[in-house]
């Protein structure tokens, strides 16, 4: 089976990046030992887009590096961030392990431009799966460096030396003993990691595979952790920005004079960007609502429910993600034939922080704080706004109060810098709710259309399948079908409008939601048709041994008994595979038909990600995943007419509550050999499916538009 | 130097057609320590928290009433800091995430949620808290389905909720002294 290709993110006119030399660099961060690295993924990155859509001039010889202090602490330096997926936690484990330093002595230096090597940004369930290994490595490395050190300091050859909590000893005499620090004081040591280094055997982990308790939940439990909303600098004023109501109107005219009267606030305008700023936020947001602004709204018959033809209107040729044997000839033999059209409708990321960034402009460098995935996007994002030299911009991320791909765009901070270069004062900009759900880059409306047949012997004799701007992310099907075709019709999200009424942009595990959701719905529909029971149909079409492993794993925690849909019993079961890792869920769902609720009861999911670094970690990214994906799968859905957004808080737009909780039950696999894999969006792209595929067994009603809300469940059944 | 497409009203506008804000002073325990604030009434705690008083640990999520991330105490109660007005907490008690801890002890619902790792990105985790704290002191020995009950206005993006629910069933344990 081959790995879903992940990489689709891409930026605009990228121009430079991380201009800093090694010198400069390792001047700024003084004495000790440097080991310098390469992080795999920003590399494929940087090489998917070579001549592209814009050549960086980037560094190909690291962008990663570690110190063993003077004072014998460790920083891992990366542009990586920290938003509640656990890295700052897992990332440091590995290099602690590996150098034999206690979890405590390791700080992460994360996604700060001015003092971390460039980094392509935090998404795509990759931080461990390709920060890992070089991490790892460097560790390995470090460990080796300070060996040598030791060798020539205690005059005793390397062999016969160990290391442990920090220090390196005599095997056969422990009162011969130096520490890191001490083996670091006045050196200025720059190692690059080339060479291929053994690291540690999984026997050897003391810290790594280990369950370890989250680093920074002492500053989250106390209210000292600090987000980009929370920094306050002297003088600073909070902006309010003059929205329109709908995407693409255009500002007429304004009358800024009752604005004008509130006391102290400064008002910025140039052409249409209308900006208040007071020292409160909420005299800011006071001010705004006495603009009086008149819009030309444009008038378009594209709204939720018309989205879907549009989407098929200007659909371009497609694109052949995979492609085998002979459709007719499948055709030929197939004795039942699916012809199904899916529909997946924008969904918003929604985080509970909404994007906010402060941004300070002194002595001709700006500095910006900024709620980001991708800091170092920022940072050019920021200069070229400024017309600053990228290196006259510096971007800290503090703690990024969620992302799930939406913070990858950064038009807050762009905000941000250009009011504090107009106002001459620091500038925070934090969007209210509203305006982070109507400049939300949403998960794209799609539609996936699919056309099989199965034999009379159970096996699915062609596969013909359409995917129309959900992109090509977990479309490629791993069933055993002899004569198949996968085309994908536009490329999934798009950041700029382009098909789409507005912004759309990578939603955790983008485009495989949508995709995973068709798929495994149509080979449900076909085994209800074969009469088989829907694991047994999926097994005896399967022969990967991983995605076997993670159906029946999950079937048997969960109880699963042989029987044919609908059996009345409200069980489903769904598979797939993303950024490296395959997952198996199954549900136990609950319809109330009178009114159309679901009730997702319990889910059990099985996922095989390779070596789990946290396996706590794991587990809660699995939980947060299957969680998270009962929004998109029963409710979320964003309703808009003519580029206007009408789902503007959580009122109407409604993401799970604590009352939504089914039972969860999540089996990592034990497979430690293996190299690990993504973590942090696998779980969710199973969730549309596991839930339409429990909601059809329970009531025999099938569902093809997600989310499947109670008056979609109601229509269904009416129709059926 | 201001710049010049940059209007500054304030000058601009003579100061009798000056919108006058009337600044009251407020008084009111916070955190246990007594406070006095001049300050317009009619504003919203969130804002004079986080502002006015550089208590940043109370978040603004949807100002709406509508996900509980501003939750704070107010004379024991639970609030949403962004639907109370200021004059609203006169003569009252506030109580936020930061005056939970008592000098360096964390409160045992601190700790469960650390224990529990019942958070993620943390920005919901003051609200979660302090919702929780309020929910405590009237059920101290709460069933899940309770708990669920009590914390389903508290919106969580990460998907938390099971540990939360858990690391809230071991801080009352924890506070009912084991029993």
């Amino acid at each position: 089976m081959k790995e879903d290709r992940y990489l689709e993110l891409d930026f605009t006119d990228r121009t430079s990046g991380f201009e800093m030399n090694r010198r400069e660099f390792i001047k700024l961060t003084g004495g000790g030992i440097y080991i310098l690295f390469t992080i795999g993924d920003s590399l494929d990155f940087l090489q998917e887009r070579q001549g592209r859509r814009f050549q960086p001039n980037l560094p190909t010889d690291f962008n990663a590096f570690l110190k063993i202090g003077e004072d014998g602490r460790v920083s891992c330096y990366t542009g990586k961030v920290e938003m509640g997926q656990g890295v700052v936690t897992s990332l440091a484990q590995m290099l602690a392990d590996e150098l034999d330093v206690p979890l405590d002595s390791v700080d992460m230096v994360m996604g700060d431009t001015d003092l971390c090597p460039w980094d392509m940004g935090t998404f795509g369930s990759m931080s461990t799966r390709f920060f890992g290994p070089p991490l790892r490595a460097a560790g390995a490395e470090g460990r080796r460096v300070l060996l040598e050190l030791a060798s020539e300091h205690l005059k005793t050859p390397v062999a016969n030396l160990v290391t442990e909590d920090g220090v390196v000893f005599d095997k056969t005499n422990k009162e011969s003993r130096v520490s890191y620090a001490e083996l670091a004081k006045g050196k200025k040591i720059e190692r690059h990691l080339k060479e291929p280094v053994t690291v540690k055997k999984l026997s050897e982990f003391k810290i790594m595979s280990k369950p370890v308790t989250r680093r920074d939940a002492r500053d989250k439990v106390t209210g000292k952790a600090k987000y980009a909303g929370d920094i306050h600098l002297p003088g600073m004023l909070y902006a309010k920005i003059l929205r329109p109501p709908a995407h693409g109107a255009k500002l007429i005219d304004v009358d800024l004079s009752e604005a004008k009267k509130v006391e102290d606030v400064q008002i910025v305008r140039e052409g249409d960007f209308v900006a208040v700023l007071h020292k409160y936020p909420d005299v800011a947001e006071l001010a705004l609502s006495k603009i009086k602004a008149r819009f030309d709204k444009p008038v378009s018959d594209i709204d939720d429910k018309t989205i879907f033809d549009h989407l098929l209107k200007v659909a371009p040729e497609g694109k052949v993600v995979a492609k085998d044997g002979d459709l007719q000839k499948g055709k030929n033999e197939a004795t039942a034939m699916f012809d199904e059209t899916y529909f997946d409708g924008y969904k918003a990321h929604a985080p509970i922080e909404p994007h906010t960034a402060v941004a300070s402009i002194q002595g001709g460098k700006a500095t910006v704080w900024a709620s980001s995935q991708t800091p170092f996007s920022v940072k050019e994002e920021v200069a070229k706004e400024l017309g600053f030299p990228p290196e006259k911009v510096r971007v800290i991320p503090p703690f990024v109060g969620g992302g799930f791909g939406g913070k990858t765009r950064n038009l807050q901070a762009v905000e941000a810098a250009r009011l504090a270069k107009l106002s001459g004062k620091p500038v925070q900009v934090a969007w209210s709710r509203k305006e982070e759900f109507f400049y939300d880059s949403f998960r794209p409306a799609a539609v996936v259309k699919i056309k099989s047949g199965i034999t009379d012997k159970g096996g699915i004799s062609f596969w013909d399948y359409h995917v129309y701007f959900a992109g090509e992310r977990g479309s490629q099907q791993f069933y055993n079908i002899p004569n198949q075709s996968t085309i994908a019709h536009g490329a999934g999200w798009q950041g700029t409008p382009g098909p789409h009424p507005f912004a759309t942009g990578p939603w955790r595990a983008p485009g495989n939601n949508t995709n995973t959701f068709a798929r495994e719905s149509q080979i449900d529909i076909m085994a209800a048709r074969a009469g088989v029971d829907p694991l047994e149909f999926r097994m005896q079409n399967l022969t990967d041994k991983k995605i076997q492993r993670v159906l029946k794993t999950a079937a048997e925690k969960f109880g699963w008994t042989s029987a044919k849909a609908p059996s009345g019993r409200g069980y489903g079961i769904a598979c797939g595979t993303d950024a490296g890792t395959y997952v198996a869920t199954v549900a136990e769902v609950e319809v109330d038909k009178a009114t159309g609720n679901v009730k997702v009861k319990r889910v059990v999911c099985a996922q095989d990600m390779g070596l789990a670094i946290n396996p706590e970690g794991a587990a809660i990214q699995v939980e947060g995943c299957i969680t998270m994906g009962l929004g998109y799968a029963l409710k979320e859905d964003i309703h808009f007419k003519s580029g206007e957004i009408l789902d503007l808080n959580f009122d109407t737009y409604e993401i799970p509550r604590f009352s939504w909780l089914p039972k969860i039950e999540t089996i990592i696999i034990d497979n430690k050999e293996s190299d690990p894999q993504g973590g942090g969006e696998p779980a969710i792209i199973t969730m549309g499916a596991v839930v339409a595929n429990a909601i059809y067994d329970a009531i025999g009603v099938r569902l093809f538009q997600i989310p499947m809300a109670p008056e979609r469940i109601k229509e269904a059944m009416k129709g059926g | 130097m201001t710049p010049s497409n940059v209007q500054t009203a304030n000058y601009l506008i003579p100061e009798e057609m000056k919108e006058t804000i009337m600044q009251e002073t407020i008084q009111f325990k916070l955190n246990g320590k007594p406070t006095k604030l001049a300050v317009d009434s009619d504003r919203m705690l969130l804002w004079v928290l986080r502002t006015d008083l550089g208590l940043t640990g109370t978040k603004y999520g949807c100002g709406e009433n509508l996900c509980g991330a501003c939750t704070v105490l107010l004379n024991n109660e639970a609030v949403r800091s962004c639907q109370t007005a200021v004059k609203e907490v006169q003569g009252k008690e506030v109580v936020t995430i930061e005056g939970l801890a008592k000098n360096d002890t964390l409160h045992p619902l601190q700790k469960a949620f650390m224990e529990h790792d019942a958070l993620q990105c943390g920005y919901c985790t003051p609200g979660m808290i302090m919702n929780a704290y309020a929910f405590l002191q009237k059920n101290p020995r709460p069933s899940s389905s309770d708990i669920i009950q009590g914390m389903e206005d508290n919106l969580c993006r990460c998907g938390a909720h099971s540990r939360i629910v858990q690391a809230i069933q071991a801080a009352a344990t924890d506070m009912r002294g084991g029993f």
